[in-house]
């Protein structure tokens, strides 16, 4: 290795500069390693089939509403929003935290809670993305946002991620099998049990979600068993507690355990 | 002139101790922390880190509590073992991403440096996914440099490194030493510490075994009693021989293996007398084997020395 002269010492800047929320350097380096090339197409996998399959039904059944509420509901809504909530939100810290590379996130001047809500935003920019976007596209294919179907759900599944991209981003802080109990939570809760138990429907982000989308569309069967201020308390405090979580969690988080 | 406490440490994790009750001082120069394998050096340094609470005392930074203080992350720069990094970043996105993080005023600048001083710069473009090992870790380092770290803080270092990088390695830790950072590496080769590290403190089963100077620390390694089984043509006749000599301290006759098992204090002494005393008396040696060679071993009679 060289000798060279090594320049000026750089001069850091001090704690009360810079963002405090939200750091740009971290935030690329998650949108880059969440679209990287393998995970890029799991998270287009969902949209894709969707779209697919809208344009199959189109075809076939022709223009119709209770198609369009039925498929967005069922398919963008309870299963294309939490998988790709699961992919986005633990793909953002929890491959770091297993590789142990967040060690070059720690190692640094900045608060935790600034690396959190800032995966935060990534999380749920590319979980709204990837679900709102196509959500929105299927409503038009489907029935040309007729009785305002396609924005309803287009705006659920976007007010859907930023909870999801919540939890998600805390189990992947919080466990090393994020991934499977986030499937096991979106499959098992948010799919069968808060489809089937009454009382699981209060505390399930997919009703919070049509409560939402209810309010927005103009067509009497897209309705939610949680009221809208219900679901938007819920929301705002699932969103809040998951993030306060894992904020806790990563400050403590223990790198060294092998030993 | 950044120096480390380590005051009363203990750290388990469940039922197990991994450092227990050490106490010392890392100030700056050089300093080999030595340790067979999961002596608890890395728990250690990752105490030193910030990554991991003491159990019980403290871990200081010129008298400042290090965990949960990131602002101590602007002195310290760390070299982890584990190999991870972000991988689809080239080393010049890697390092500048680093310098961002700390908050440098010219990132970009801050990178080339560091990359030059670990020469690194004639493949900073490649992505950090493609490199060797030894690229690999001087990538690690200029990630470590590029906010010009007054401590320095490496964990196994040398790991998979070959001969050259080791030595341009070394060239490199010995002049951040000189310049009077405090430069802290862990490893469990002793050759490796005798030829960086002035200072060492040695670490055995999560407990302090000795700290100092090298030079004094190897004199009572080598100077420890070694054990030998010798197999000879005439194990009786060679061992009223040496007996008499002083670099034996004990002979046991040993049946079941049809063996001597020999302690010498004086191992120099004793690997010179040996063959020649068996010459002399016509007695043909068929086996010498050192029975407590391995590091572990040298490591405990350290802890009891």
């Amino acid at each position: 290795m060289t000798t060279t002269a090594a320049g000026p010492r750089p001069q850091a800047a001090g704690p009360s500069s810079g963002p405090a929320l939200f750091h740009p350097t971290v935030a690329r380096l998650t949108y880059r390693g969440l679209l990287g090339r393998r995970r890029a197409l799991l998270l287009l996998a969902l949209p894709m089939l969707l779209l697919i399959i809208v344009v199959a039904v189109r075809a076939l059944a022709g223009q119709d509403d209770g198609t369009t509420a039925d498929l967005l509901r069922s398919f963008a809504l309870a299963a294309m929003v939490p998988l790709v909530g699961v992919i986005a939100g633990t793909g953002a810290i929890g491959p770091e935290i297993d590789d142990g590379a967040i060690v070059y996130l720690l190692a640094k001047p900045i608060r935790r809670s600034t690396i959190i809500l800032t995966k935060l935003v990534v999380a749920i920019a590319v979980t709204a993305a990837f679900c709102a976007v196509p959500t929105l596209i299927a409503g038009l294919i489907l029935n040309g946002n007729g009785q305002r179907l396609a924005v309803a759900f287009a705006v659920a599944a976007a007010v859907a991620s930023v909870a999801y991209a919540a939890i998600f981003l805390m189990l992947g802080v919080i466990t090393r099998h994020a991934v499977v109990v986030g499937l096991v939570y979106a499959l098992v809760w948010e799919g069968v049990v808060g489809n089937l138990v009454p009382g699981a429907r209060t505390l399930s982000v997919q009703q919070w979600a049509l409560a939402v989308a209810q309010k927005v569309s103009e067509n009497s069967t897209v309705t939610s068993d949680v009221s809208l201020p219900t679901s938007v308390v819920l929301l705002v405090v699932a969103t809040c507690a998951a993030t306060w979580f894992a904020v806790r969690k990563l400050s403590t988080l223990k790198l060294a355990g092998e030993e | 002139m950044t120096t480390i406490g380590i005051d009363k440490v203990s750290r388990w994790f469940g039922n197990v101790v991994a450092v227990n009750d050490i106490t010392m001082t890392i100030g700056p120069g050089v300093t080999g922390l030595l340790g067979p394998n999961g002596a608890g050096k890395s728990t250690l340094i990752n105490m030193m880190a910030g990554f991991l609470a003491p159990s019980s005392g403290a871990v200081t930074l010129d008298a400042t509590p290090i965990w949960r203080n990131e602002q101590a992350y602007r002195q310290i720069g760390i070299v982890p073992e584990r190999e991870a990094m972000y991988d689809f970043l080239t080393a010049r996105e890697f390092v500048e991403a680093n310098a961002e993080l700390h908050g440098l005023p010219e990132p970009g600048a801050a990178a080339q440096r560091a990359l030059a001083t670990v020469e690194m710069q004639y493949a900073q473009d490649r992505r950090i996914e493609t490199y060797s090992k030894g690229m690999r870790q001087r990538a690690k380092m200029a990630s470590a440099l590029v906010h010009e770290p007054s401590v320095l803080l490496l964990d196994e270092p040398f790991n998979g490194m070959d001969p050259r990088q080791r030595l341009q390695l070394m060239a490199l830790l010995r002049r951040m030493g000189a310049e009077g950072r405090t430069v802290l590496f862990s490893s469990h080769i002793l050759e490796e510490v005798e030829q960086l590290a002035h200072h060492i403190e040695v670490v055995v089963a999560g407990r302090h075994a000795a700290s100092g100077d090298f030079r004094k620390i190897r004199r009572l390694m080598t100077d420890r009693p070694h054990r030998y089984l010798v197999r000879s043509s005439d194990d009786r006749r060679l061992a009223s021989v040496l007996i008499a000599h002083a670099s034996t301290a004990g002979i046991e006759l040993d049946w079941t293996e049809k063996a001597l098992r020999i302690q010498a204090i004086d191992f120099a002494g004793f690997t010179e007398f040996l063959p020649r005393i068996a010459r002399d008396h016509d007695i043909r040696l068929y086996a010498v084997s050192p029975s407590d060679e391995s590091l572990e071993s040298v490591f405990s009679y350290l802890v009891t020395a």
